[in-house]
């Protein structure tokens, strides 16, 4: 039998494509579309996705889960453990368009959901914890189910296929939002299973990725005594966990984040202020499991905004541009181009450095 | 200055010790708080009045410690230098390694007090107790000089069982007619009837500091126990 | 009735080349040779001969060589020549058998178990010459929160850590057990190199204050040498519990191995005997290890990151658990193959585990409770080469302590005699006219010489597994196949086998 994503670790390379609105207008996912489909020859047929934020706002104050099942039974029990610890304030099937380039898809739901308030109070967690552990326990405990969106007023939509396809197999133009990122994938095996798409979705943060790093089981057997488990084992998934523990629990920025997993050489903190040595020594010296080694580029969207950050050695591309009030990343200009041929500034971001876009108010969102 | 210990934690206390400049400082209320004075140097004072927690003037380096209260354990733990007085009893390991200066209790110490002291040059250790001693006193003794007076101990031995177990420097004298039971053959049992000028300086001062009558307690006569250089320990190693 | 025993190994003398210099006569505190007068020849006695080899070396023909002798009894699988002669000797003394240096039995090496990965295609490589490799650390404890000034600035609020250049250190090794020429090469090898070398148990000699900076002070059960200005001038402090050569063992350095400035170092008079009990006596139980640890914290400020060096017992994990609770900033774990100025040959060949397994349990165990940051994990007990350090690094170790492989590089030949306190090499013995023989001057750039090489080669090994920071090999696994172990094996390393993809 294939195994499946999370039963062998899948090297692979890819491409990436970001795009944002700062002034919160929303746009339709076709942008992302064309733009990663310029990318084609980065991926391989095996895997593409997306995430879109800002796409649900008649239903902004609930956790979006998107979930594929293998039966009907999985769904079943997957709908008895929501309905234990959630208020459900819609469900259906996700609506998708049936296209020849697409499929062996699984069954596909979403759920908008607001935490039964007496569960979260006897939980003694905080309302995005309580969510987490959620998450997490479907995908742990319930065979053939797998939580692949949680977050709020955003989602992910991935599978295997080419991303172009797999963003018309969702009917992505007809979703609009602030904030798009996708991913087309090139795994050295086949994943033989959709969960094993990316982006890689952890509530609101999700993330697209680039490359393989070397420093894979250094940082997971780290992260992991924070009660994380990565169960796909792929960078995208660890590196998602430490930009969780890093900022949601820990209270880092993203910018400070960014120097834990992509620090710069000593050599080169050395040569700095008296005040951005000391933020980076110490940095480096409280979380040095957490550095991230080996070639990424990657994309981490949140709410009201994106982070792009390359590895320190620069070993992955990526390439940042603006118009007007809208900001792109990709793995390659052709991407932003093929969506805005007239930029305002386009730019090569050093590695290590973070590039942060957020909303201009983000209290908008 | 005067320090109210009360509810403070060990740290906040050696901290609130450590910044004073004051030659004496005292302390109020003591409850449970380990280190105090911890490598306390010369020309400092600490008065204790309470139960101080483990390892009371440790490293102790000079400093003088009076404490109106019973000691815990391992106090005077590595000391090299100063002085400790317990006007009460002292806990295990009292004056473990001890290096320099001198402790002098009230009442009696528990097990393994001036385990493995040891003389150096000028450094001679010094323990007086002014009750009894459990067991193995003076074990690994390696130098400097211990002494039990036997004060008000009624029917119990003056000291444990395993006195001066590993013995192999240093002097025991213990206030009683008859030699301790079961004393390892490495160390060797004397009557001395009058003690000798420094030990009889010590048993002094010791009256001195818990307002004794000098000729009671130096009057008597004396076991004392040093390591038998005849029949020392011997452990036959065979090179391989 | 004293048995002869055939010695082991012979003194083989060509006589075409021996010009009867009498070098090997002079080098030679054991006594093997001699020179005939009446013959004009030199004549040998293997039977105190001790294969140290120094003869060999200095032999200005090179006409001496040591040969394994062909004697032997009746072949015996079970009764091994070995064995059969450790039994006449205790017949002949009924002594202890006592050995130096660490296990040489016939154990798994774990560390010849393990193969090590590297990048292709997926992921580069990197070329460690001319691209930034980075080999230094921080040890210590890493607990941190987050808390910012009033600007927002990150607050530092790191507990006190050591730098190290690379994952190295010169594990502790005392002035009695080896000489002063021996103490001052690794004290000024460790400056340069920017790591530390240990005082050990005995004290820390007024003449090497100045390397307090790279200097780990040692407190053992016989609190040798320990005091006040003893601790400041120091970098760390190290709480030795136990040692991987003898577990469970205390130590005896005899009056007359305490020579006057040995016995000045530990502050005892000269000529009594040094002993350090088998517990330290204020610890019988952890939470007295946590006092001693406190203790000695609070005596130097809190400016002192507290080692805890135990042996690698069987329940190594639990122990380690304990110590990383216990407020100790680094557990120094010293495995059964670790080395030794003299130790019981029973105890050191039979008590203890493989350092391999015990780092491998420890830092997972310390994973899985969520208390590795509490703790550095640093690892010895026979560290041979990079490649040993690579691979403990990737199991999990913060660095490795190196004391047998120190010593080669200032001479020792490995003969194992050390308890003899005669060492030709002016390494294990305290006797003026040998110590002299070491110059410190040569020793400390030899050290230098073999951790350098040691250095290039982990960032060659690095460097082809496409990471670029000691950070990122640390606890890496998944860098490591085993081959050859059993699927427990295995399970106790936290490795796949090689041949396995994850």
């Amino acid at each position: 039998m294939l195994l499946r994503e999370g039963q062998f670790r899948n090297p692979s390379g890819c491409a990436v494509s970001a795009v944002i609105d700062r002034s919160g207008k929303p746009m339709s996912g076709e942008r992302m579309i064309r733009s990663i489909s310029i990318m084609r020859d980065r991926s391989n047929g095996l895997g593409g996705g997306f995430a879109g934020y800002g796409i649900y706002p008649d239903y902004k104050e609930f956790y979006a889960f998107h979930l594929f099942y293998d039966s009907k039974s999985a769904r079943q029990e997957t709908e008895a453990f929501i309905t234990r610890h959630f208020e459900i304030a819609y469900s259906s099937e996700i609506r998708t368009r049936k296209i020849p380039e697409v499929t062996d898809e699984p069954i596909i739901w979403r759920y908008f959901l607001a935490p039964l308030s007496r569960k979260l109070a006897d939980s003694h967690l905080d309302e995005r914890e309580y969510v987490a552990r959620c998450v997490n326990r479907i995908n742990v405990e319930i065979d053939g189910a797998y939580v692949f969106s949680s977050g709020k007023n955003m989602g992910v939509f991935k599978g295997v296929g080419y991303p172009e396809d797999i963003g018309r197999f969702y009917r992505l133009d007809e979703y609009y939002g602030y904030c798009w990122t996708c991913h087309g994938r090139y795994p050295t095996n086949t994943p033989g299973w959709w969960g094993g798409a990316h982006p890689f979705g952890l509530l609101d943060y999700s993330i697209v990725h680039n490359g393989e790093i070397s420093s894979y089981d250094a940082n997971r057997r780290y992260i992991e005594m924070f009660g994380y488990k990565c169960t796909l084992k792929t960078d995208t998934e660890v590196i998602t966990y430490i930009v969780d523990y890093l900022v949601r629990k820990r209270g880092l920025t993203m910018e400070e984040a960014a120097k834990v997993i992509a620090p710069s050489f000593w050599t080169t903190i050395d040569g700095k202020s008296e005040d951005a040595r000391r933020e980076e020594t110490f940095l480096r010296r409280a979380f040095p499991s957490l550095l991230v080694t080996g070639p990424f580029s990657i994309i981490v969207g949140y709410t009201g905004g994106i982070m792009a950050l390359n590895d320190r050695l620069k070993l992955r591309s990526a390439v940042c541009a603006e118009k007007g009030d809208i900001a792109y990343v990709a793995s390659e200009e052709s991407a932003i181009r093929a969506v805005e041929p007239d930029l305002d500034k386009v730019y090569a971001p050093a590695g290590g450095e973070a590039v942060v876009y957020e909303l201009y108010d983000k209290a908008e969102v | 200055m005067r320090i109210d210990a009360g509810n403070m934690s060990f740290r906040e206390l050696a901290d609130a010790i450590k910044n004073s400049s004051d030659k004496e400082t005292v302390v109020d209320g003591c409850i449970g708080q380990r280190y105090i004075a911890t490598a306390l140097g010369k020309g400092r004072k600490i008065v204790i009045s309470g139960t101080p927690g483990n390892a009371l003037g440790a490293y102790l380096d000079g400093a003088e410690i009076e404490l109106h209260g019973n000691a815990q354990e391992a106090t005077g733990d590595t000391m090299n230098a100063g002085e400790i007085t317990v006007f009460g009893s002292a806990g295990d390991a009292t004056g473990y390694a001890m290096r320099g200066g001198r402790i002098f209790i009230e009442g009696d110490v528990g097990y393994r007090c001036g385990i493995h002291m040891k003389a150096y040059r000028d450094n001679r250790p010094a323990i007086v107790i002014g009750g009894r001693a459990g067991s193995f006193l003076g074990e690994y003794q390696a130098g400097g000089t211990m002494i039990v007076l036997g004060d008000n101990i009624g029917a119990k031995p003056i000291v444990g069982y395993f006195c001066g177990t590993g013995m192999h420097g240093g002097e025991i004298y213990l206030r009683c007619d008859k030699v301790p039971v079961k004393l390892p053959p490495q160390v060797k049992a004397e009557r001395v009837e009058t003690l000798p000028e420094y030990a009889g300086s010590l048993v002094r001062q010791w009256c001195e500091k818990f307002g004794k009558d000098p000729l009671i307690y130096t009057g008597k006569g004396f076991i004392r126990l040093t390591p038998d250089s005849d029949n020392p320990y011997k452990r036959m190693y065979t090179g391989n | 009735m004293a048995a002869y025993v055939y010695p082991e190994y012979e003194v083989v003398r060509d006589r075409t080349k021996c010009i009867n210099c009498r070098v090997c006569e002079r080098q030679c505190s054991h006594g093997v040779h001699a020179y005939l007068a009446g013959a004009k020849t030199m004549t040998e006695d293997s039977s105190k001969c001790v294969n140290c080899h120094r003869c060999v070396c200095m032999c200005p023909t090179h006409a001496l060589k040591i040969v394994k002798s062909d004697d032997t009894y009746k072949l015996n699988a079970n009764w091994t020549c070995r064995t059969v002669n450790e039994i006449y000797r205790q017949a002949d003394t009924g002594g202890v058998l006592l050995s130096s240096m660490g296990n040489p039995a016939e154990y798994p090496i774990y560390w010849d178990k393990m193969l090590i990965n590297a990048s292709q295609v997926t992921n580069p490589p990197i070329d460690p010459l001319r691209e930034p490799m980075e080999t230094e650390l921080w040890l210590g404890a890493r607990k941190v929160s987050i808390e910012r000034d009033e600007k927002g600035r990150l607050r530092d609020t790191l507990p006190v850590q050591l730098k190290l250049d690379l994952p190295i250190m010169f594990s502790a090794m005392s002035y009695g057990s080896i000489s002063y020429n021996a103490h001052e090469s690794l004290a000024r090898a460790a400056a340069e190199l920017g790591i530390y070398y240990n005082t050990g148990e005995g004290g820390l000699h007024r003449d090497f204050y100045k390397y307090g900076a790279n200097t780990i002070v040692q407190v053992a059960s016989g609190r040798f040498g320990v005091f006040r200005e003893y601790l400041e001038t120091a970098a760390a402090i190290e709480i030795k519990m136990g040692q991987g050569a003898k577990p469970g063992i205390g130590g005896h350095l005899p009056g007359a191995k305490i020579t006057a400035d040995v016995a000045e170092t530990r502050m005892i008079p000269e000529g009594t005997d040094a002993i350090s009990p088998a517990p330290h006596h204020d610890i019988y139980s952890i939470e007295d290890l946590r006092q001693l640890v406190w203790s000695l914290k609070e005596a130097t400020d809190y400016k002192k990151p507290v080692f805890v060096k135990i042996a690698a017992v069987h329940n190594i994990a639990a122990i380690a658990s304990g110590i990383a609770r216990s407020g100790a900033d680094v557990i120094a774990i010293d495995g059964f193959r670790g080395g030794t100025g003299a130790a019981p040959t029973r105890i050191r060949d039979n008590v203890g585990i493989p350092v391999e397994l015990a780092l491998a349990q420890v830092d997972q165990r310390l994973r899985e409770e969520g208390i590795r940051d509490n703790v550095s994990v640093v690892v010895g007990g026979s560290v041979r080469s990079s490649s040993d350090l690579l691979k403990a690094v990737a199991l999990g170790a913060d660095a490795c302590y190196i004391g047998t492989a120190a010593l080669l590089a200032l001479g020792c030949h490995l003969c194992r005699s050390c308890h003899d306190g005669k060492c030709n090499w002016g390494i294990a013995t305290q006797r003026p006219d040998l110590v002299k023989r070491l110059d410190p001057e040569i020793g400390y750039k030899r050290l230098v010489n073999l951790v350098t090489a040691w250095k290039h080669e982990l960032e060659e090994m690095m460097g082809g597994m496409g990471i670029n920071s000691v950070e990122a090999l640390r606890g890496n696994r998944l860098m490591l196949r085993g081959i050859g172990l059993t699927d427990r094996e295995l399970k106790i390393l936290g490795i796949k086998c090689a041949g396995e993809s994850i």
